[in-house]
């Protein structure tokens, strides 16, 4: 499905990763790659493995074997924000040129924070509250606005959506969304709400129990009938097909199925998939128009 | 009147020692979440060399500093066979700090004998209101408040201590923009073990400093960081100005030897305080 070659110019190149927590696979024979200023979602359910990418690409964990390779500035937003809860907004912001290693002048620009507020206008008027004390939607724009603070060409966020209301998600794709277009800033996408990961993001990555089963344009993806009955809801309500109820599971899909849009639906996938949650950027932006 | 006075500059005096220690005990748990159980070590390391130092005949000021400064090395050593091992939990930590300070026992007895020996600290007095009180203590009170002051600065308006701070409030948010949280735990030790250092060869001229002497200093700097929640740097020079003028009245008008009881009556009565707060805040939200 539209697979596209690696490129020597591509920002982010993984190829065949493993990562093992003990005896325990995480992530088998994974490869994937982001270009420069491109819009990259990962989907899949709990558990499939994409925080444990995340943070390999940012060199938290350290592979068993394959190779990662980040061509590119990346900063990571982390799943649940992670916020620093003592340390007041601008604090939180400041931390995030930490490994900028500029001096003297050239180091007050890098922990200069007015940029940020002016892309994310939102905190101005909370900059010296302190971070714990913000609602989530809050806290997510200054992990956000954390990650931007290292000047990023590749921003890797782990579930944006997670426990925000439609609106505030809405609002924080668009910023990401400008973000992309105007700074060039490739963005990696990790999201359990695929229906807003697809929205978003041109192309599109799935993982399941720690492989890639399926990969290509956003828009073919989500016009395949096993991503929408798996990850867009559209079973939602109905028992699976007979088949998929037969499925062995994830675990048996080949390194052949890759490219395949065919993601094994394994009958827990479609109950833990939250794009099943009707949770999109255009319902939530449809809502806005309607509530002005 | 003039007993007061005395009683109560003295009783300050000895709470800004413990106030360094404990201080200390406060900064690395804030950064790494580890209770420290070695902080005396530091205080009875940085005093007893000081002494030597000074035997040796270097002059006042320069054997001071560097007693400060070994005590500083020995932590960081502390720091680095704490918490160097990555995934060290807190609390393994905590048991590896309280084997080290059994360890420097032996190094201690070797190095320096196991009799108690005491610095000739800043000679004079003044009188205030008819009290006589040594011009020690006021070097005590203030190099105090200067220390106290410099933490408040590091924390409050530095960059690096609020990353020192980002470590204690998120540690793994430290690790994903970038900071190591071992170094600045390691940088934590070192601190520490310098504030250490520093209460230990203020408070030599003042009690004489044996390798032993680090219980009654953890003791009293462990009540004191107790005040301070383990957290806060000025609760913590409180809860020590405190426990300095309590044990001193109990000295001066009851008996020094009920002093060791004031500091751990203290921290008991403390900790139940805390722990029918928490139970009761727990039984709430049930």
């Amino acid at each position: 499905m539209n697979v596209s070659p690696p490129s020597p110019s591509d920002v982010v190149e993984v190829r065949d990763l493993v990562v093992r927590y003990g005896a325990a696979t995480a992530l088998d024979s994974v490869s994937l790659r982001v270009a420069p200023g491109e819009m990259v979602a990962l989907v899949g359910p709990n558990g499939a493995g994409k925080s444990t990418l995340v943070n390999t690409l940012t060199g938290i964990l350290t592979p068993a074997s394959g190779s990662v390779e980040v061509r590119a500035r990346i900063a990571q937003v982390p799943e649940g924000r992670q916020m620093f809860g003592d340390l007041t907004v601008d604090d939180n912001l400041r931390l995030g040129a930490w490994q900028m290693s500029g001096r003297g002048r050239s180091r007050r620009k890098q922990r200069d924070t007015s940029w940020v507020y002016e892309l994310l206008p939102d905190l101005v008027r909370v900059r010296d509250r302190k971070a714990g004390g913000l609602s989530g939607g809050q806290q997510q724009m200054v992990a956000v606005g954390r990650a931007l603070m290292s000047r990023p060409e590749v921003l890797v966020i782990d579930e944006l959506s997670l426990g925000l209301a439609p609106l505030i998600v809405a609002d924080l794709a668009e910023h990401l969304t400008e973000l992309n277009r105007e700074q060039g800033t490739a963005v990696v996408l990790i999201e359990q709400n695929a229906r807003l990961a697809l929205d978003l993001c041109s192309r599109a990555y799935v993982l399941e129990a720690g492989r890639i089963a399926a990969e290509g344009d956003s828009a073919n993806l989500a016009a395949s009938p096993d991503i929408a009955r798996a990850y867009l809801g559209e079973a939602q309500g109905l028992p699976g097909p007979p088949d998929a109820q037969d499925d062995p599971g994830p675990d048996d899909t080949g390194p052949h199925d890759r490219a395949t849009a065919d993601p094994a639906p394994t009958p827990g996938t479609a109950k833990t998939a939250r794009g099943n949650q009707g949770t999109t950027v255009q319902s939530a932006r449809a809502a806005a128009q309607e509530a002005t | 009147m003039s007993d007061f006075l005395v009683y109560l500059m003295t009783g300050l005096g000895t709470g800004c020692g413990i106030a360094l220690v404990g201080s200390g005990l406060v900064l690395i748990h804030r950064v790494t979440r580890v209770v420290n159980f070695a902080q005396g070590t530091f205080a009875v390391v940085g005093a007893l060399t000081a002494i030597s130092l000074l035997d040796a005949g270097l002059p006042h000021g320069l054997a001071e500093l560097l007693g400060v400064a070994v005590a500083a090395v020995v932590g960081l050593l502390f720091g680095m066979v704490a918490i160097g091992r990555r995934g060290t939990s807190p609390q393994a930590a905590l048991m590896v700090t309280l084997g080290l300070g059994i360890l420097a026992y032996a190094v201690e007895v070797m190095l320096w004998g196991d009799q108690g020996r005491s610095s000739e600290g800043l000679s004079g007095a003044v009188t205030v209101f008819g009290a006589r009180i040594q011009t020690h203590y006021l070097l005590i009170i203030g190099v105090t408040a200067a220390v106290f002051a410099a933490m408040a600065v590091l924390f409050g308006r530095t960059y690096a201590g609020k990353a020192l701070s980002a470590c204690s409030s998120n540690p793994y948010a430290a690790r994903v923009v970038g900071i190591s949280v071992t170094r600045m735990g390691l940088i934590a030790f070192a601190i520490g073990g310098a504030l250490g250092g520093l209460a230990g060869v203020l408070l030599a001229p003042m009690n004489s400093m044996a390798f032993d002497s680090d219980v009654a200093l953890i003791i009293n700097g462990f009540a004191a960081a107790v005040v301070g929640s383990m957290h806060h740097i000025g609760r913590t020079l409180a809860g020590a100005l405190f426990l300095g003028v309590a044990e001193a009245m109990v000295a001066g008008y009851g008996s020094a030897t009920y002093q060791t009881v004031v500091a751990l009556g203290l921290v008991l009565a403390l900790m139940i305080g805390q722990a029918a707060r928490t139970h009761s805040v727990v039984a709430e939200a049930g």
